[in-house]
């Protein structure tokens, strides 16, 4: 009697609790309940299936012993610290020439934008067609007559990585591009006029009061493609497998490696916690950022 | 001040010739980089289109002395993987079939949760939102066995089924906030109206807010088919040989160790994997540019 005068907590707004359930599940199954499921059997000895026996912490051990591992951090380290600086100020430099009221910028931001429409599997394989050794750039350079000119970082171990990072600046930058030019068709024209009424040059009023200016956009644009970093696989994959030998590992493929081919899953569970905890540690300063900084302002 | 400026007409110094050095040197910087840009684009095309002897000869940058289209007919329809060799087409038919339910799937789910955040608020739904968002920032490797496991409890591991819900759990962060930011724009009054009219939940959704926000429709659309047909790694962990989808064959074909490479059919295959993003990217324009931004920058 009572229940149907007051209706139950529970079932106020019904229909919307009943429309969120997969959304719920989601949550709770996949992204909470799957992370903490990983996090904990990386703490045991599984290597076939999963299994529940504790070893503390023998696998980061093991992880941390391991040359794959550890070919595997550097190049990551590489990757991003190049891929990062470049793409920023690929992205900035593009974005502000476009933003010089020239013509056909549509026209110049389909271009610098088309390649991240792109699989990474589909720039992957096509640059490693064009770094072919035999029939790509490097003959036709030699057949212009420099002879001697040697680019083949497919197959050379020490600058495999680098290789890797012009295809992934080519898919990647026009996108930072685009954010950029969001970023710095929000700064009102009132701030140009000023510059150029004090006499600032144009490149010193980008350095001094722009880019300050769009801090925000560039804190925005660092998340976005340090999560990209982490998340290198299909790229590597299709443009060396890793190869030559081990020279060109990622973390990302360590763990897709050890949980599938090489039957370790615990090894798996272990690498992709690390890349968890590296995550976290990225985020936190930027989530501080964004909402800390929103309290005081 | 200002305003007498403006209404007196422009002033000081007359607009610089649009040819002048500095613009010389911005507009040949812009050529520059936009031949790095394109160039992979047009090497692959060019080397599609040539034969074998020819590609041997070298310069992979010079147009196609005879123009054939035949390693696009074998890539299609005779490139081997592994055993079998009937082609890309198989896979290009099992992309289609794990985009279009993965499309339907996720944006009704994804529009769904956007409009409950928006409009219906429930205690709790805003932390559930919040751990949705956190959840596109963990690195998919920690959460890929557990997905291996559940699949496999349910009996959907390397099937179509399986990488359609793969799909469409990764895609609803993303397209959750699209949603929720989109009808949170919406006045509020014709919520209300609504209400006052006696429409419920459901009756809402798909009498006003439905037609009301077809465009973000198409932009989680544009979203989505260029996301799930350039998925490689669900693609590769969550389905069987049979039902790769078409990057994963692709991969397979290009990089296969056996036989002879030709190079010319590897294009036409990358190229062929590459056509449905573009045409998607070329087509949309200025929709593409503003779905990648909603992804990326909040609000």
């Amino acid at each position: 009697m009572d229940a149907a005068k007051r209706p139950n907590k529970l079932f106020r707004n019904l229909n919307s609790k009943i429309a969120s359930i997969p959304m719920i599940l989601t949550v709770l199954v996949v992204f909470v309940g799957g992370t903490i499921w990983t996090v904990v059997h990386s703490f045991t000895s599984s290597r076939l299936l999963p299994r529940l026996d504790f070893v503390g912490l023998d696998q980061y051990e093991r992880l941390w012993e391991s040359s794959r591992w550890m070919i595997s951090i550097q190049n990551l380290a590489i990757y991003g610290i190049c891929s990062l600086i470049l793409t920023l100020v690929i992205g900035f430099t593009l974005a502000a020439c476009l933003d010089r009221k020239i013509r056909g910028e549509a026209v110049f931001r389909t271009i610098f934008l088309y390649p991240f429409a792109l699989s990474f599997v589909v720039t992957g394989l096509a640059w490693q067609w064009i770094l072919n050794p035999e029939f790509g750039m490097q003959s036709v350079i030699r057949d212009f007559g420099w002879t001697s000119f040697a680019f083949d970082p497919l197959n050379n171990p020490d600058i495999v990585m680098y290789g890797i990072l012009i295809a992934g600046i080519w898919q990647g930058s026009g996108f930072i591009m685009v954010v950029m030019l969001a970023g710095l068709r929000g700064i009102d024209e009132d701030i140009w006029k000023a510059a150029r009424v004090d006499g600032i040059p144009t490149w010193k009023t980008y350095v001094v009061i722009i880019i300050p200016m769009m801090r925000p956009i560039f804190v925005t644009a660092l998340v976005l493609i340090a999560s990209g970093i982490i998340k290198l696989y299909d790229l590597v994959v299709a443009q060396t497998n890793g190869g030559p030998g081990l020279a060109s590992e990622v973390p990302a493929k360590y763990v897709i490696n050890y949980m599938f081919q090489a039957q370790n899953l615990g090894q798996g569970f272990a690498a992709s916690t690390m890349m968890l905890v590296s995550v976290i540690i990225i985020l936190i300063p930027w989530a501080y950022l964004e909402f800390g900084g929103k309290k005081n302002g | 001040m200002a305003d007498a400026a403006l209404r007196d007409g422009p002033r000081g110094p007359k607009p610089k010739k649009s040819f002048s050095r500095a613009n010389i040197f911005l507009y040949g910087t812009l050529l520059l980089v936009s031949l790095y840009y394109l160039l992979p684009l047009y090497v692959m095309i060019v080397t599609s289109l040539k034969g074998m002897p020819e590609i041997r000869m070298g310069n992979v940058f010079g147009p196609p002395m005879e123009i054939t289209f035949e390693p696009w007919v074998k890539a299609w329809s005779e490139a081997c993987t592994g055993i079998n060799c009937d082609g890309l087409q198989r896979g290009f038919w099992n992309s289609v079939n794990i985009l279009i339910p993965s499309l339907i799937l996720s944006i009704s789910i994804a529009s769904i949760n956007g409009y409950a955040l928006a409009n219906w608020r429930f205690k709790g739904s805003e932390t559930f939102f919040t751990i949705l968002i956190i959840g596109a920032f963990i690195p998919y490797q920690t959460m890929i066995y557990p997905i291996v496991i559940i699949l496999r409890e349910v009996g959907l591991m390397g099937s179509l089924g399986g990488l359609v819900l793969v799909h469409a759990v990764f895609g609803m962060p993303i397209l959750t906030l699209l949603f929720r930011n989109y009808f949170t724009s919406l006045p509020e009054e014709l919520f209300k109206a609504a209400r006052v009219d006696g429409a419920g939940f459901w009756g809402i959704y798909f009498r006003i807010m439905l037609p009301m926000s077809l465009p973000i429709f198409v932009v989680a659309m544009i979203l989505q088919v260029t996301g799930i047909w350039n998925d490689f790694l669900f693609g590769v962990i969550y389905t069987k040989p049979s039902t790769y989808p078409m990057t994963v064959q692709l991969n397979n074909i290009v990089n296969s160790v056996q036989g002879v490479k030709e190079y010319n059919v590897n294009m036409a295959a990358t190229l062929l994997t590459g056509i449905v993003p573009l045409v998607i990217y070329f087509a949309s324009g200025k929709l593409f540019v503003r779905g990648i931004a909603a992804g990326a920058v909040k609000g």
